[in-house]
């Protein structure tokens, strides 16, 4: 089946050869290879998927311990800040005599760069919680492990999730240069090196695996959005 | 590519004092990633397809400035682009949407896609490198400026109106020092982004500290970790310098202020969080 439809998109690499030899933007060579897109589209998918949920579970884990410890919330803040700050590109390189090419290398680079995020927003809610909320829970009897289940973490819940669509469109825009790592990805499609495809930098490749991995972000945006809006229908959304 | 490897070889040929006396020795082996790396970075080694010098640095001082270079004027651009557009949209409370969703689709697209677009649309070279850095550089800047004179208290400039200061002397006097640390903030977020980003520039023909990363064939896997080490030391050296310059631009009542509990929190928003006001 595989082989079937890769001997299929040789035959019609052929018949767009002019235009893409002179690297021309080929809307023909683009329908006819739409289908190459899908693979790294779900890889892209994939990588972002994973890292911002691991992410998220490192930052919420975190959030909850500064929650208890507050003195924890400078150095957390410094550390994951510095992580944020090392080029991605730079951290993948870092990252290859340790983990190795491929998506685990791609994946450790890109959930350190939601944890900043993640975190500094999940920290942001849990504070700005009214304290008559919580002192109210607390006059009704709740446990300090209910108020925060119950009370602190639900009002938080609007920040928790801008931080999250920050996260989720950052991570698909890093993910583009998780190639580098080896971790495939819409990026490798917008560099491509390889023979057929025009070499690199291949206006048509440029065009439509840029605008898929924009398309993405926009679509988990709306997604997350959607999602709190179903969720939370008291509160008005924050912007991002 | 190929033109960029040449670029790179002309150099490091440069360095070495041309192909017939390397005044250097070929990388010794098997040291592990990081200590080779590191060897790179402190000491000049002969190129993996032989015949030229690499490393060491000599080259690595080139290379970054380069990259700080380039990095700097799409910086300034950025500045002088979005600053004044910041203030003037923030001091007439117009275009909301306009400042806050453009940091949002900021976000969205890809630094490789940008890039990649104008290479592949607009050509290459030194101008539209600087052109793709400084796009990547506006909307942190402009949201910041435009959140920052927001969140100026409304009163404050109310009594600057009132004692008779024009709308030119209420941006310059009150609404500017008052929202500089947000504004330096946003400055510093995009110059991290701008230097990460510069990594990527030997694709259109700049040379930058991304030479080594993306030229295995020339430099090795020490020249590409060397390199990674090198950019990640001068990017946090960036965040903490422009760090230092934001605490020194805060105006010294703003700082006490800082203190108390209900704005500590502010400090640690390099991205700013927008909050629409809560209508009960």
């Amino acid at each position: 089946m595989i082989l079937e439809t890769l001997a299929q998109i040789q035959i019609r690499n052929r018949s767009g050869e002019g235009c893409v030899a002179e690297n021309g933007f080929c809307p023909d060579w683009i329908a006819n290879n739409i289908g190459k897109y899908w693979t790294p589209l779900l890889e892209h998918v994939y990588l972002t998927v994973v890292s911002v949920a691991i992410g998220f579970g490192i930052a919420f884990g975190l959030a909850l311990l500064a929650h208890r410890r507050r003195w924890l919330t400078g150095p957390i803040i410094g550390v994951t800040g510095a992580l944020y700050t090392v080029p991605s590109v730079a951290a993948f390189f870092l990252l290859l005599p340790i983990t190795g090419r491929g998506n685990l290398t791609a994946i450790v680079a890109l959930v350190a760069y939601t944890l900043l995020i993640l975190f500094r927003n999940i920290t942001n809610g849990l504070r700005n919680v009214p304290a008559e909320a919580v002192d109210a829970a607390r006059g009704m009897g709740l446990t300090p492990n209910q108020i925060l289940w119950r009370v602190e973490l639900p009002l938080a819940m609007p920040e928790v999730l801008a931080g999250l669509r920050i996260a989720l469109t950052t991570t698909i825009g890093l993910a583009t240069l998780a190639f580098f790592a080896g971790g495939g990805g819409l990026g490798e499609q917008i560099y491509s090196e390889k023979a057929g495809t025009g070499g690199i930098f291949f206006k048509s490749n440029v065009v439509v695996a840029g605008s898929l991995a924009i398309l993405l972000a926009a679509f988990g945006d709306l997604l997350i959005l959607t999602l709190q809006r179903l969720a939370l229908p008291w509160r008005r959304t924050l912007n991002a | 590519m190929s033109a960029v490897l040449a670029q790179a070889d002309d150099l490091a040929q440069a360095l070495g004092g041309g192909s017939s006396s390397l005044g250097c020795t070929p990388a010794p082996a098997d040291r592990g990633a990081f200590l080779d790396a590191l060897d790179f970075v402190v000491s000049e080694r002969e190129s993996i397809s032989g015949g030229v010098c690499i490393g060491g640095p000599g080259e690595l001082l080139h290379l970054a400035g380069s990259h700080m270079l380039v990095s700097a004027i799409a910086i300034a651009v950025a500045v002088i682009v979005s600053v004044p557009l910041g203030l003037w949209l923030g001091h007439k409370g117009r275009g909301e949407f306009l400042a806050v969703s453009v940091s949002n689709v900021g976000r969205a697209v890809p630094s490789l896609a940008l890039l990649a677009f104008f290479v592949a649309f607009v050509g290459i070279g030194f101008t539209n490198v600087v052109l793709v850095l400084t796009l990547l550089a506006i909307p942190p800047i402009l949201t910041n400026t435009y959140v920052g004179v927001r969140q100026v208290d409304r009163e404050s400039v109310d009594a600057a109106r009132g004692v008779g200061l024009s709308e030119g002397q209420i941006v310059r006097r009150i609404e500017l020092p008052m929202s500089l640390s947000t504004i330096f903030g946003g400055i510093r977020t995009s110059a991290v982004a701008v230097v990460a980003t510069a990594t990527i520039a030997p694709l259109a023909n700049v040379q930058s500290l991304g030479n080594p990363i993306l030229e295995p064939q020339t430099y090795g896997q020490a020249g590409q970790l060397g390199a990674a080490i090198v950019v990640a030391l001068i990017t946090l050296a960036t965040d903490l310098g422009l760090g230092v310059v934001q605490r020194l631009v805060t105006p010294e009542g703003l700082k006490r202020t800082a203190h108390s509990s209900t704005t500590k929190r502010k400090r640690f928003s390099t991205i700013p969080v927008l909050r629409r006001t809560q209508t009960p």
